[in-house]
């Protein structure tokens, strides 16, 4: 049962230091640090949560530490069932929370294929047996992401999993037709379809980023038209019918251009962006190393200072992983024979720094809107924290996360709680450890460990 | 090979790693006129030819230059091996680590398969085409056949025409013919030159005729009649038309001026046979002049030579 915790001298979104009281799985008082005046309130609070068996209360301390709102990733590959040698729930679900994440959304591209109630619903217990974070399943727009035909999208919403998100992720819904039914037929339930924008026509065979370095390395290119197009016409088809759309892993300058402008018309468009799109470019394929090798590929320089903007301005609305486990076979090989995708869940917070926050572009609270507030929104996730402004104010949900913006870490694979280790950041220092995780009350990282 | 151990790509070769392969290939080719064909040299070292790609006439003439140098030669064939059976290339190359291969000859259809191999094995990779990558001991030889028939490649105008997208031949020789000091350009139609070109060191012209004239090299490349069916170009006739090296073309050509194709050729496509088997055509002394080239390559990587240490 969850019991009394008193976090001591936290700072809620990088502000003055406080310590917080959660009992009940929520935040029962906020006190300046070090007053003795809390300890009446984690007294009444320890009554009123531990249900008569007293106990004393966990205390943190959490001085120097930045407290934000739990993250949520719009984008986990959890690789179960099917590929649990790449990554399972438990294992996926294990390096969230050591990245600060409070939910997840797993994406369908599972076999089999989460595309009925039955096997979201298996994904969804899954997680709550973990019990390392929130897993809140994605269900495949198409039947076998095949997209030809609709898969049974209302099941997957009214079972117990309770699907809000809809992508055929890893496939673009590429007929137009197709994508149009797919936006109007989740109005029905609040749904919300996330592409994967990707002309497949401009893409066939393609590598990494279309330009003078594939020109180079004689690799096929993927250009940036061939997720822009898709990206205008579905904001189109968004727009007409009034539907929400929601863009995955936009890569280019273009898109945020397309996309500042399906806003600027009302349109319910929302957008993310993953961390290694922040930070790396498409030189890094000079190597050969697949670890590189990622869909959308890297880009180049000037895409990923225009992302940076997007996402400071809000154009993109939030960060996402796309953590994409893979088995060393799938990598360990030539690059066209190699799998697309690299994690993050375990690296996302420290790139968000090094990229947002050190060059200026975000302040805390901005780094809680990118990952927390905002894809809590998108997502439809319940008991957190849906607008900044409320974060930390007594009687809002205790899921959050304390980081060590001090420390600094060398990136090491063998220490992920992943069951993979497909990382480009291997030996690169990064800014921000994650010491603490809370869900809903509940500490699922102390220490920077697992609980 | 100047700080290298593998011949990987020729863009990053220096101009003194160049020369010196040539200059060595020269001093190899003296062995073809000898009465013994044969130099001790690399006894007692195994090269692997290990082709991933069907390439009969790639894999001899590695084949022969080693032995030449009296090294042990393995080929090691993709096909009927337990390559086609799904295994790794990474497994192969621990196999081939296993054997004690002094150097790995690799052709692959996946751009950057040599790079990769290069990271598993200890002994030298020689990069024998890879995708459409490069293909560095063809640019080599063109080089050397350059020099051979018109005494320079400095200041030389050399046009590469054809498939440009997707040939290894053609990046190969543009990197190393420009390091070399010769002005290279490349003429196809728009849909068969990579996007990004303008960032290479190279002039670009849609116009055959216009450039014959100025150029003192005229290197054809092979295109597949397979590209038609991607929409890269109209019609083979069409193709041949606008971009095909017949007789009538090659009379704009200056007097001296030469006629390549690193073969095989498409004869009626991209050139005509009166223009393949004319005085001006090396195809012939391209084939011979490999054998040199690649004897030097193995030579130089396998630290054969105590005259030119290299680190």
């Amino acid at each position: 049962m969850t019991s009394v915790i008193v976090l001591r001298g936290v700072s809620p979104l990088g502000g003055d230091p406080r310590d917080l009281v959660i009992a009940g799985g929520r935040i029962a008082a906020v006190t300046p640090p070090g007053g003795g005046e809390h300890t009446s309130v984690v007294a009444e609070a320890a009554d009123g949560a531990a249900g008569g068996t007293r106990r004393g209360p966990l205390i943190v301390d959490g001085a120097g530490l930045i407290a934000l709102p739990g993250f949520v990733d719009l984008h986990t590959h959890l690789r179960e069932p099917g590929r649990e040698d790449a990554e399972t729930v438990e294992s996926g679900t294990r390096a969230a929370a050591l990245g600060g994440y409070t939910a997840v959304f797993a994406m369908a591209n599972t076999d089999p294929v989460a595309d009925t109630a039955g096997v979201v619903e298996q994904v969804w217990r899954l997680g709550q047996d973990a019990g390392h974070c929130e897993v809140r399943p994605v269900g495949a727009v198409t039947k076998g992401l095949a997209g030809s035909q609709l898969a049974e999208l209302g099941a997957m919403a009214t079972s117990a999993a309770a699907v809000r998100m809809f992508s055929d992720d890893g496939h673009c819904v590429s007929d137009a037709l197709l994508m149009r039914r797919a936006l109007e037929y989740v109005k029905a339930f609040d749904g919300v379809v996330a592409q994967h924008a990707e002309e497949p026509r401009l893409t066939a065979g393609a590598q990494m980023n279309e330009g003078a370095m594939a020109a180079c390395l004689g690799l096929p290119g993927w250009p940036a038209v061939a997720e822009e197009a898709i990206i205008a016409r579905d904001a189109l088809l968004a727009g007409h019918v009034d539907s929400r759309l929601h863009v995955c892993h936009v890569s280019t300058a273009g898109s945020v251009e397309i996309i500042r402008w399906a806003k600027a018309k009302g349109w319910r468009v929302t957008a993310e962006v993953t961390p290694h799109h922040l930070l790396l470019t498409e030189d890094l394929v000079a190597s050969y190393d697949p670890v590189y090798k990622v869909n959308p590929p890297l880009r180049t320089k000037a895409d990923t200072e225009a992302l940076r903007a997007g996402l400071a301005d809000g154009t993109i609305d939030c960060v996402a992983t796309d953590h994409a486990p893979h088995a060393p076979e799938d990598k360990e090989t030539e690059w066209a024979a190699a799998r697309p995708g690299m994690l993050g869940l375990e690296t996302a917070l420290s790139v968000v720094i090094e990229t947002m926050v050190t060059t200026g572009h975000l302040d805390w609270a901005g780094v809680a809107d990118r990952l927390a507030a905002a894809p809590a929104r998108i997502g439809g996730v319940a008991d957190t924290v849906l607008d900044v402004a409320q974060f930390a104010q007594v009687g809002t949900p205790a899921t959050l996360t304390l980081l060590d913006t001090q420390a600094q870490r060398v990136i090491d694979p063998a220490a992920f709680a992943s069951r993979s280790t497909n990382t480009p950041y291997r030996g690169r220092t990064l800014p921000g450890v994650i010491r603490a995780t809370f869900l809903r009350g509940r500490p699922t990282v102390l220490d920077g460990k697992i609980v | 090979m100047g700080v290298k151990r593998h011949l990987l790509s020729t863009a990053d070769l220096l101009l003194d790693d160049a020369l010196l392969v040539l200059d060595t290939a020269d001093r190899m080719a003296r062995v073809a006129d000898a009465p013994v064909r044969k130099l001790p040299t690399l006894r007692g070292r195994t090269v692997v030819n290990l082709f991933f790609e069907d390439s009969t006439r790639t894999r001899t003439s590695f084949e022969v230059a080693a032995k030449r140098l009296s090294a042990d030669v393995i080929n090691f064939s993709a096909r009927g091996s337990s390559v086609s059976k799904g295994e790794s290339l990474k497994d192969t190359a621990q196999t081939l680590e296993a054997m004690g291969a002094d150097a790995v000859v690799c052709r692959h259809s996946a751009s950057g398969a040599p790079h990769r191999l290069a990271s598993w094995v200890r002994g030298s990779v020689v990069n024998a085409g890879d995708g459409t990558h490069e293909h560095p001991t063809q640019a080599l030889l063109d080089a050397f056949t350059i020099r051979r028939r018109l005494g320079r490649v400095d200041g030389l105008a050399v046009t590469i025409v054809g498939d440009v997208l997707h040939s290894r031949v053609a990046r190969s020789n543009i990197w190393l013919l420009t390091t070399l000091g010769a002005q290279v350009t490349v003429v196809a139609p728009p849909t068969l030159l990579p996007l990004g070109i303008d960032g290479w060191p190279v002039g670009v012209s849609y116009d055959l005729d216009a450039v014959l004239p100025k150029s003192d090299v005229v290197m054809m490349l092979r295109v597949q009649r397979e590209r038609m069916s991607a929409a890269f170009f109209p019609s083979e006739r069409e193709y041949s038309r606008r971009y095909g090296l017949d007789a009538d073309r090659a009379a704009l050509m200056p007097e001296h001026a030469l006629v390549m194709h690193p073969g095989p050729m498409v004869r009626g496509m991209e050139i005509a046979s009166s223009v393949a088997d004319s005085p001006r055509s090396t195809v012939v002394d391209q084939v011979a002049n490999g054998v040199s080239v690649r004897m030097a390559v193995l030579y130089l990587l396998l630290g054969g030579g105590t005259d030119r240490e290299t680190t």
